[in-house]
C-alpha cells in the first residue's frame, strides 16, 4: 500500500487532461491524473506516483523548509561542544556505542 | 543454473539424494535458493564424484597434462531480441563469460537450438546471424551444433544451449577456499541494465526508458586485469540470473566467511535505480549479462581496479566491498550512515510490488 | 533521484539519530509502533534500527494488506480464475501468497492465465485488448490503493468495458488500529502514522488516537529522514507529556486529504459490515465492496465463490506478531517451519511483512553487531 515514488511531469494532453507522462529519472509511464483532478499539475510540477496514478502533488517549498530544519538539529549542540571544546569540560560523545 | 564441479575422477558411487520436493517448480530455474536445492540435492550427488566441493561456472579439466576448461549453459528469454541484444548473442557472450570467470579463454564452442514448430525463419535466421557475429567478435570458433524442433507451444519460439571449451588463463588460480578475510570486492561496472531491459522489453509494466542490455564478453576486461594483478585474485563470477546477491551469497557459502558491500560504492545507472524504486526491486538481485565481480587480495586490489578501468568497458568498474570473518556466511549491504541489512539470495525471480 | 537522496543524506541521518539519542530518557523504554507495512521495509531497509538507542523499541504494526488477507480470500480469488475464460491480474505482492492449493504463480506454472499489473489500469487496459476473455483484478490494499481501484471502475463503467470485474479486498486503516490500542497486552507509547494511506484520508481520521488514547501521532514519509524525523517528533511530543497529531510528511500529505479520491471511493465503494482479519479476526466496517451500481463489475457476484473460510494452522503466531505482541523471531515456527521459501504465514510471504523483513534484512546481524560491539 505504501510505495510510492516522486516523479516528474514531462509530458500533458490536451485532449486528455487526465493523462500525464511523468519521469523518474529516466523512466517514462503514463499515468491517470483523476485523483488530482481538482487541482491538476503542470508540466514541470513533481506528483507522487502510486499503482500508476497520481496521488499528491508535492511541495517543494515544504522539503525545502523539512531539510532545513533537519540541518539546523544539533547545531545548538555542535556550538556547545565547540565552547567545550576549549578545555572547559570533558564531554562524552553522544554517538558513541 | 550453471554448475560444474571441480576436476576429479569418476570413482565413487552414486551419493544420496537430498532433494525431496514432489515436483520440479520455476523457482528451482531462477538462480536463487531453490535452483540451489535442486543443484545440490539431485544433480550433483548423482552426477559429481565430488558433490561436496563447490560449484563453480566452469570445469577445468586434466587429460594427462593437457588442460581444458568446459562449461555449458542454456538461454531462455523472452522476449527473443530486445534492446542491446538477443538470444544468440547472450547464448555466444554467456558461454564465453563463464569460462573467462572461471579464468578460461573460450576457445571454440557448439550450440543446440531447440525450436518450437511454427517460427517464422526471420527470426531464426535473425538469431542465428547474432550468434555468428558476437562469435566472430569474440574470436570463438562455432565447432557444430544440433537442431531439434518441438510443437508448438512447447518451446517459447526457440531455446540455445552451449557448450564451450577454452584454455586456462595463465596465472589464474580461482578458488573460494583461497578466500581470506580483508580481502577486496571488484565489480566490474553498473548492475541491473539487463534484466530491467528485459522486464520493459515485456511490455506489460508500460515504462519506458534509455536502456540497454549490457550483454558482452568480459574476456578482455579478466584478461587486463589477470595482466596486473593475476596472483591475487582468489575468486570471479558472472551475476547473471538472481544478480549480484545470488552470487555473492553462493560465494558466502562457500567460503564461510563474511561479504560486506557498501551501498554508495555499487553502481547503478539512473535509470535501472528509477524503475527499481517505482517497482520495488532490488538492483542487487537482478540479472547482467556483462558484468563480473572478483575477490582479490588486498595487495593487489589498486593494480586491479587500474586494470579493469583502464580496459575499454571497465571505465565504471568499482571496489564495492570487501570480505570479513563475521557473520560467516552472510552478505551485508552498509550505508554511509551507518546502518546495514542483509541481503539473501532470492527465492524465485524478483517481482514487482506496490506495498 | 530527487525528493529522495535529499532525505538520505548521511550527515543528516546522524545528525538526526544523535538528536534521538539527546532526546530519549535513558531511564524509560520507549514502544514506537509503525502502523504501515511500507514503513517496515524501509526500516529494515536503510537499516534505521542500527542508529537508534537501544531503549527505543520499533514495533511492527499490521498495515500490510497482504498480511492481514485471510486465505480463505486468496482461494476464492483463484476459484474465480479457474474459469478459462478468465484472467487473473494482480499485483506482483500477490503473487507468492500461498492458498490452500498453492499461490497465484503456482497456479500459473500449472497453466492458469495469470499475470502481475502494476496498477488497475492496465488491468482494464488488457480488458480492452481480449474482449472474448474475462480479466479479474484481484484488488488489494489499504486507503492509499483503493482510490485507484474506485477510478478504474468509474472508467469501465463510463467506457462500457463489460469483460473486467473486481475482487475487492480493500481494508481500511482506523479500525486496524482500534484493534491495536483495544489489545490488552498491548503497550504503545506512540505511532508512527502512514504517510501514504494519509495522502488520501489526510490527517483528521487519527485526532482520536491524541484525543482519546493520549498517544502522539507523526504522520510520516519512507525516507531515512522521514522516519527519523517523525520519531524526533513523537520523543519530543512524549518528552512534553503531549499527545497530538503532528504532519511529518507535509510535502505530500495535506491535512485534510484529497477530496477527488474520497469522492472516487464513495461512488464506487461501500463497507462491508464486517470482515475477517487473518490474525486480528472479525473487524466491523473495516473492508470495502462495490456498491450495487457496480455489481456488474463485482467479481463477487458475477462469480460463485466457494467462501470457504480457511483457519491458519495453531501453531503460527501470525496475529500475534502481527499486533506486535510477538517479535518474528518469537513465533515458533520462525526460521524452521515457516520461512520466505515455503511461507506458512502471510507474513512471510510479504515483503512488507515483519516476519519476512525480519528474516531478509536482519536475523543474521546479531553475530555481526555482537562482533562490532567488542571490538572484533
Amino acid at each position: 500500500m505504501c510505495l510510492a515514488i516522486p516523479g516528474q511531469v514531462i509530458e500533458l494532453f490536451p485532449d486528455q487532461p487526465n493523462i500525464a507522462v511523468i519521469d523518474v529519472v529516466g523512466v517514462r509511464r503514463k499515468v491517470d491524473l483523476g485523483l488530482l483532478q481538482d487541482n491538476l499539475p503542470l508540466k514541470g510540477d513533481w506528483v507522487l506516483i502510486h499503482v500508476g496514478f497520481a496521488m499528491s502533488k508535492i511541495s517543494e517549498q515544504d522539503a525545502l523548509d523539512q531539510m532545513r530544519t533537519l540541518r539546523a538539529l544539533g547545531e545548538a549542540e555542535a556550538a556547545m561542544q565547540e565552547i567545550q571544546g576549549y578545555g572547559l569540560e570533558n564531554t562524552e560523545n553522544p554517538e558513541a556505542s | 543454473m550453471n554448475v560444474t564441479e571441480a576436476a576429479a575422477p569418476p570413482q565413487a558411487l552414486p551419493a544420496k539424494v537430498r532433494f525431496r520436493e514432489p515436483q520440479i517448480e520455476m523457482a528451482h530455474g531462477a538462480g536463487g535458493k531453490a535452483s540451489r536445492r535442486l543443484v545440490e540435492g539431485l544433480f550433483a550427488p548423482l552426477l559429481f564424484a565430488s558433490p561436496s566441493e563447490p560449484l563453480g561456472d566452469a570445469a577445468h579439466l586434466d587429460f594427462g597434462g593437457t588442460k581444458i576448461a568446459i562449461t555449458t549453459d542454456s538461454f531462455v528469454v523472452k522476449p527473443l531480441s530486445f534492446p542491446g541484444g538477443s538470444i544468440g548473442e547472450l547464448a555466444v557472450n554467456g558461454t564465453i563469460n563463464d569460462l573467462a570467470v572461471s579464468g578460461a579463454r573460450a576457445e571454440a564452442m557448439v550450440a543446440t537450438y531447440v525450436l518450437e514448430a511454427g517460427l517464422p525463419t526471420p527470426v531464426l535466421e535473425a538469431e542465428v546471424r547474432a550468434m555468428g557475429s558476437a562469435a566472430r567478435r569474440a574470436g570463438v570458433t562455432i565447432a557444430g551444433g544440433d537442431t531439434k524442433v518441438v510443437e508448438h507451444g512447447k518451446a517459447d519460439s526457440m531455446y540455445i544451449s552451449t557448450t564451450g571449451i577454452g584454455r586456462p588463463i595463465h596465472g589464474l588460480k580461482i578458488d573460494p577456499k583461497t578466500v581470506r578475510a580483508g580481502d577486496r570486492i571488484l565489480l566490474s561496472g553498473p548492475i541491473g541494465d539487463h534484466g530491467i531491459t528485459i522486464l520493459l522489453a515485456r511490455g506489460e509494466l508500460d515504462l519506458e526508458a534509455d536502456l540497454r542490455s549490457d550483454t558482452r564478453s568480459v574476456l578482455p576486461l579478466v584478461d587486463a586485469m589477470a595482466h596486473e594483478a593475476g596472483p591475487g585474485i582468489r575468486w570471479m563470477r558472472d551475476p547473471t540470473r538472481g544478480g549480484v546477491a545470488t552470487s555473492l551469497n553462493e560465494l558466502a557459502r562457500d567460503c564461510g566467511l563474511c561479504i560486506v558491500l557498501m551501498e554508495e560504492a555499487i553502481p547503478v545507472r539512473d535509470a535501472v535505480r528509477g524503475a527499481c524504486e517505482l517497482l520495488g526491486l532490488d538492483p542487487l538481485h537482478i540479472a547482467n549479462e556483462g558484468q563480473f565481480l572478483a575477490v582479490v587480495a588486498p595487495e593487489y586490489a589498486d593494480a586491479a581496479l587500474n586494470a579493469l578501468s583502464a580496459a575499454p568497458g571497465g571505465e565504471d568498474a568499482q571496489i564495492i566491498g570487501e570480505v570479513r570473518e563475521q557473520p560467516c556466511g552472510a552478505v551485508l549491504v552498509t550505508t554511509r550512515y551507518g546502518g546495514s541489512r542483509i541481503v539473501d539470495m532470492l527465492v524465485g525471480d524478483p517481482l514487482p510490488r506496490i506495498c | 533521484m530527487k525528493f529522495v537522496d535529499e532525505f538520505r543524506e548521511p550527515e543528516v541521518i546522524t545528525r538526526t539519530s544523535a538528536e534521538i539519542r539527546r532526546l530519549a530518557d535513558p531511564s524509560r523504554h520507549y514502544r514506537i509502533m509503525e502502523v504501515c507495512g511500507g514503513h517496515t521495509h524501509a526500516i529494515y531497509r536503510f537499516g534505521l534500527k542500527d542508529l537508534l538507542p537501544s531503549n527505543i523499541e520499533l514495533i511492527h504494526g499490521p498495515g500490510c494488506p497482504v498480511c492481514v488477507l485471510p486465505m480463505g480470500r486468496i482461494d476464492d480469488g483463484l476459484a474465480i480464475a479457474q474459469n478459462p475464460e478468465v484472467i487473473f491480474t494482480a499485483f506482483g505482492d500477490m503473487m507468492r501468497v500461498p492458498g490452500t492449493l498453492g499461490s497465484p504463480l503456482e497456479h500459473k506454472a500449472r497453466g492458469m492465465d495469470v499475470r502481475i499489473v502494476y496498477s488497475p489500469a492496465d488491468a482494464l487496459k488488457l480488458a480492452e485488448k481480449n474482449p472474448d476473455r474475462h480479466v479479474m483484478f484481484f484488488a488489494i490494499g489499504f486507503e492509499t490503493t483503493a482510490p485507484s481501484t474506485a477510478l478504474t471502475l468509474l472508467r469501465a463503467k463510463a467506457q462500457g468495458v463489460h469483460n473486467f470485474s473486481v475482487f475487492c479486498n480493500h481494508v481500511t486503516i482506523i479500525p486496524a488500529i482500534r484493534a491495536i490500542l483495544d489489545s490488552p497486552d498491548m503497550r504503545i507509547d506512540a505511532f508512527i502514522g502512514p504517510g501514504h494511506v494519509s495522502t488520501v484520508i489526510g490527517c483528521r481520521p487519527y485526532e482520536w488516537i491524541a484525543k482519546n488514547e493520549n498517544k502522539p501521532v507523526a504522520v510520516s514519509g519512507f525516507e531515512p529522514l522521514d522516519i527519523l524525523q517523525s520519531i524526533v517528533m513523537v520523543l519530543r511530543q512524549l518528552k512534553a507529556d503531549e499527545a497530538r497529531i503532528e504532519n511529518q510528511y507535509k510535502r505530500v500529505v495535506p491535512w485534510e486529504g484529497n477530496r477527488a479520491a474520497l469522492r472516487a471511493m464513495a461512488e464506487v465503494f461501500e463497507l462491508r459490515p464486517y470482515f475477517e482479519w487473518r490474525g486480528l479476526g472479525f473487524i466491523s466496517q473495516s473492508a470495502l465492496r462495490l456498491r450495487g451500481s457496480y455489481a456488474e463489475w463485482d467479481a463477487e457476484r458475477r462469480f460463485e465463490i466457494p467462501g470457504v473460510r480457511v483457519t491458519d494452522p495453531k501453531a503460527a503466531q501470525c496475529g500475534e506478531v502481527l499486533k506486535g505482541v510477538l517479535k518474528p523471531h518469537q513465533c515458533k515456527l520462525f526460521g524452521n517451519e515457516c520461512t520466505p521459501e515455503h511461507p506458512i504465514g502471510a507474513l512471510m510471504v510479504s515483503s512488507e511483512g515483519s516476519c519476512a523483513a525480519y528474516f531478509n534484512y536482519e536475523h543474521r546481524k546479531t553475530a555481526m553487531v555482537t562482533s562490532i560491539s567488542s571490538g572484533a
